[in-house]
């Protein structure tokens, strides 16, 4: 886990077909938001394994964004 | 064809929409794609998903064009892709056939003068509204109102401005705003849900599939729905509120003060529909839509020329998608001889193979001009991206979709024997078939690349934060060359389709598929459970439109029988149906039940065309009193003469039978035209005979509210009653006496007719064995549900079977025609292709792992994976033609047994890792 809060590392997870192409869209917008999420592209998020989760986590996540 | 192309003074082919040139270009103009609620620039794209993805001058504003100063664009332009050089064109095409699809325009509100649309900023339309409200729009998903930008507590929605309206000239109905209105109510409601939303209308025509659900759940959020038509709206000059004037039904007169007023306004004719059909030689209809007929709603007076979308009539999304398919059909059709010969196909280098190498990567980082470069530290990020594991060589290009740098990225891979990619630059879903098809240049596989995606979802909405991007650049980059290490060259298997097609069901619609498949040369079985083909039409004896149906249907049948390309199985039923896409196969058994004969047929496609049957209903004496009848009943007696209007004085329809109700929540669509149909038939045999027509909305959307008209003219008697006062029905010795509550006069009114209509539903046949055999998923209504509601409305939800047809939800004869054509023009594609390429993102199983639970085969939502015996046990088989990668097998399988292609666990694990390494 990271010391600082204010500075959370976030994991995504974001499903090709919806969230992705809305991150997508949100660039092509120049909507501006906190760099702190790292994404996973998946093709659904049906993909998700509950264990990719408990990884994230492991792995320093300090939130995980599920996105589909 | 000659068609004349403007100018845009911008290259398509060198344009990366990176949108730099908009940044600095110095005019800014109102945005039409906003409603002109926003600004855009000069040089623009249209909007996010324009294609092509490129953007255009606007010569109209453009200061070089007008005033041979700036180029600002030019100067600012990294991939040199800004043009004023170019000058109008005239192309030449030879085709063999034209499809129109122009469009509507929107009715101008300025033309209703009472409603003072152009005096306040207040008054929007309904497109201006449908902005407003989106999280794209020019308040960013904010619901205000466009004088002073403040939250718009209380909102009019005001419908049939510009529809049904004969002093807009527009007497038809626009058969979407009622829709579109709720939906925007829905969708304010869910952006601000203590709005105060009152929709303001004459009928709600919420017809077709689904959507009278949506009136319902507005009604339950609050929505307020108020039947009258507004006369008048006053802006109070001060506060800029909205003062609207309006007969309540009751007939008194209402005011009531709004802060944002919506009109609900209608759809016209596009403009330049007469240069149009100047140009095409094709006619125009009474009210500048195309002409077409009945049973021919795609055909335009000239022979192979088909039109499709609003030009044909206004109509939503789902019917512009099916009428659009269906004029595809009808193109395909004449062009059968030609299919296939102006394809060539591009030609790859062998796949080097070398499954013992290990990974060599290269990291290509993108500049994307200062779309990255500009927020990013490229160089930073690279020689960050050169410490990484089994990193061999990173390069940085201005530009990595140019054309130059596809070269220099495979002569890369060729000169450092790389076995695997990794792009840093936009996004995959645009991108990654550009560098899979690099690597396949280059001699390797196409799965061997992993994009990065740093400039949509990094330098793009980072822009501030240069240093925080730059970190996370490199996060992802290590991310992906973590996965990069992973992935696997892996094949694309080509499924063989046998092009053949099978359609169940003989009626209108499964008939015009049938035919549309043969005519483009495929052979096809069609499958009908009854000795006779003709389903629905063969009860239908006149029509509103005029053409005589009997007299199609008989023309019909012969060229279905006399066609090469159709085997048809009457009195047949089907006993199993096996395999999966381009690979079905089907017992059917058929003949009478002495001589009942089996047989096996083997076919690529299936289209599902089984119908629906008018509900028969157990209230208001039906079934046990002889004067009670239904519509089609009613019809066929006076087709047939069994009935003789001149000995009537009085009959009385009831609408909504078994619909918009417990019994089934929908609006049939069709038996408002049916009930008008009949009555205008009567008015016809004997204009003495009164008509009266008990409704809760009339659903005469289209081009059919003429008839509506018409009826209402010949004295046809409209009587509203509330759903929760339904008219009682009494026996009285043999006559029947009916009592209605008038909303209108606050009163009871009895009507002693000689014979009672029932309007009644349209119901599914019970499909129950076929759904099985199919697995295909029905809707909560019963019918078979289509695989997205607005983009693809003839898919099931399983590859290779296709719906069309009151199969699919009761609609009239033009739809039931175009959504059969538009099935076929789908299956056609297959058929056509002959093969199905699975896409290498497909699962597979790993069967010493498999225990055979039977955990995927129960998840799966595409029917692609099955339980099958493999000796002693069961174990999951994948159907790769079938799957469509989203992994839900994977994730639920307990042994780990299923992995997805391009999505393993492993490498989905490593990106985790990778995500945890401090850099």
């Amino acid at each position: 886990m990271t010391n600082d809060k204010s500075e959370p590392a976030i994991l995504g997870f974001f499903c090709h077909w919806c969230c992705y192409a809305a991150a997508d869209a949100a660039g092509v917008a120049r909507f501006q938001y906190p760099p702190n999420v790292r994404v996973i592209r998946v093709m659904c998020t049906g993909r998700i394994d509950p264990i990719f989760l408990m990884d994230g986590f492991v792995n320093g996540a300090d939130g995980i964004f599920v996105g589909g | 064809m000659k068609v004349a192309k403007q100018p845009r003074y911008v290259n398509e082919e060198k344009c990366t929409a990176c949108g730099v040139c908009a940044i600095y270009c110095p005019v800014s103009v109102p945005d039409p794609y906003d409603e002109n609620l926003s600004h855009r620039k000069a040089i623009h794209i249209s909007y996010t998903q324009a294609a092509p993805s490129s953007y255009a001058v606007d010569p109209n504003n453009c200061l070089f064009l007008n005033r041979q100063e700036c180029k600002q664009c030019t100067r600012t332009c990294q991939a040199e892709a800004i043009d004023f050089d170019q000058r109008p064109e005239i192309l030449s095409y030879d085709v063999g056939a034209l499809i129109l699809s122009p469009g509507f325009s929107s009715f101008n509100p300025s033309r209703s003068g009472s409603y003072n649309y152009p005096d306040s900023p207040n008054i929007v339309t309904g497109k201006e509204f449908e902005r407003i409200c989106c999280a794209s729009g020019p308040y960013v998903g904010k619901i205000l109102r466009p004088s002073d930008l403040k939250r718009p507590d209380k909102i009019a929605i005001i419908q049939c401005v510009g529809s049904r309206d004969k002093t807009s000239g527009n007497p038809y109905c626009s058969s979407v705003c009622c829709k579109y209105a709720v939906k925007d109510a829905i969708v304010a409601l869910e952006h601000e849900p203590d709005l105060d939303i009152t929709i303001f209308f004459m009928d709600m025509r919420m017809y077709g599939k689904g959507f009278d659900v949506f009136h319902e759940r507005a009604k339950a959020g609050g929505v307020k729905f108020v039947r009258s038509r507004v006369s008048n709206i006053k802006e109070n000059p001060e506060t800029r509120n909205l003062a609207l004037k309006y007969a309540a039904e009751d007939g008194s007169l209402r005011e009531d003060t709004y802060n944002l007023v919506v009109l609900a306004n209608g759809l016209e004719a596009p403009q330049g529909n007469s240069t149009l059909a100047l140009a095409t030689g094709t006619r125009l209809n009474r009210y500048g839509f195309c002409e077409t007929s009945l049973f021919s709603p795609l055909d335009t007076s000239r022979e192979g020329i088909f039109v499709a979308g609003a030009f044909q009539g206004p109509k939503a999304i789902p019917d512009s998608v099916i009428q659009a398919g269906g004029s595809a059909a009808s193109a395909a059709e004449l062009l059968t001889s030609a299919r296939g010969t102006l394809v060539t196909e591009k030609e790859f280098p062998e796949e080097r193979t070398d499954p013992d190498e290990s990974p060599k990567i290269g990291v290509f980082v993108c500049h994307c001009g200062k779309n990255i470069g500009g927020v990013v530290d490229v160089h930073e990020v690279k020689k960050y991206a050169e410490t990484l594991p089994d990193v061999v060589t990173v390069e940085d290009n201005l530009y990595s979709c140019s054309q130059d740098t596809q070269v220099l990225i495979r002569d890369t891979i060729i000169e450092h024997k790389l076995n695997r990619i990794v792009v840093a630059a936009c996004t995959p879903r645009t991108h990654e078939p550009l560098f899979q098809d690099t690597n396949r240049e280059a001699g390797l596989n196409k799965c061997l690349v992993e994009m990065v995606n740093i400039r949509d979802q990094c330098s793009w909405v980072h822009m501030h934060e240069k240093d925080a991007a730059t970190r996370k650049a490199k996060d992802l980059i290590r991310m992906a060359v973590a996965k990069a290490s992973l992935i696997e060259p892996l094949p694309e298997p080509i499924v063989k389709v046998s092009p053949k097609g099978m359609i169940i069901g003989g009626g209108l619609s499964g008939m015009t598929a049938a035919l549309s498949l043969a005519r483009q040369g495929f052979e096809c079985y069609l499958i009908e459970r009854s000795l006779e083909l003709g389903g629905n039409l063969r009860h239908t004896y006149f029509t509103l439109e005029g053409p005589d149906p009997q007299e199609y249907l008989d023309q019909f049948i012969r060229e279905v029988r006399n066609h090469d390309n159709i085997h048809l199985f009457s009195d047949a039923s089907i006993e199993k149906i096996e395999g999966f896409v381009g690979n079905f196969k089907t017992v059917l058994s058929f003949g009478d039940a002495e001589n009942r004969k089996r047989v096996e047929i083997e076919h690529g496609i299936i289209i599902i065309a089984t119908g629906a049957k008018p509900f028969e209903p157990d209230e208001y004496l039906y079934g046990s009193h002889e004067k009670v009848l239904i519509q089609q009943t009613l019809e066929k007696k006076l087709a047939l003469q069994e009935i003789d209007a001149g000995t009537l004085n009085h009959i009385v329809m009831i609408q909504c039978v078994g619909s918009r109700d417990e019994t089934h929540r929908y609006c049939s669509s069709i038996c408002c035209g049916q009930a008008i149909k009949n009555a205008l038939k009567i008015k016809e045999l004997n204009p003495e005979t009164e008509v009266t027509i008990l409704y809760r909305d009339v659903m005469t959307y289209g081009f059919n509210e003429d008839f509506y008209d018409l009826a209402r003219d010949k004295g046809v008697m409209f009587i509203r009653y509330e759903p929760d006062q339904r008219p009682r029905v009494e026996d009285l010795d043999g006559k029947l006496r009916l009592t209605v509550r008038s909303p209108l006069m606050k009163e009871d009114l009895v009507l002693d007719p000689d014979l009672l209509v029932l309007s009644t539903a349209m119901v599914p046949h019970e499909n129950r064995t076929l759904v099985e055999q199919l697995a295909v998923p029905l809707s909560s209504d019963q019918f078979f549900l289509e695989s997205h509601a607005q983009l693809k409305p003839v898919d099931s939800y399983v590859d290779g079977i296709y719906l069309c047809g009151m199969a699919q939800f009761p609609k009239p004869i033009d739809e039931r025609i175009a959504q059969a054509k538009a099935a076929a023009s789908k299956a056609a594609i297959l058929l056509a292709k002959g093969y199905v390429k699975t896409e290498p993102i497909v699962s597979s199983c790993n069967t010493d792992k498999c225990i055979g639970c039977g955990l995927c085969e129960y998840f799966c939502p595409y029917s692609a994976i099955r339980i099958t015996k493999m000796g002693k046990l069961k174990k999951a088989e994948v159907i790769s033609a079938a799957c469509k990668g989203c992994g839900v097998c994977a994730s639920y399988c307990p042994t780990r047994a299923i992995d997805m292609g391009r999505f393993t666990d492993d490498q989905i694990t490593a990106q985790i890792r990778a995500f945890g390494e401090k850099h």
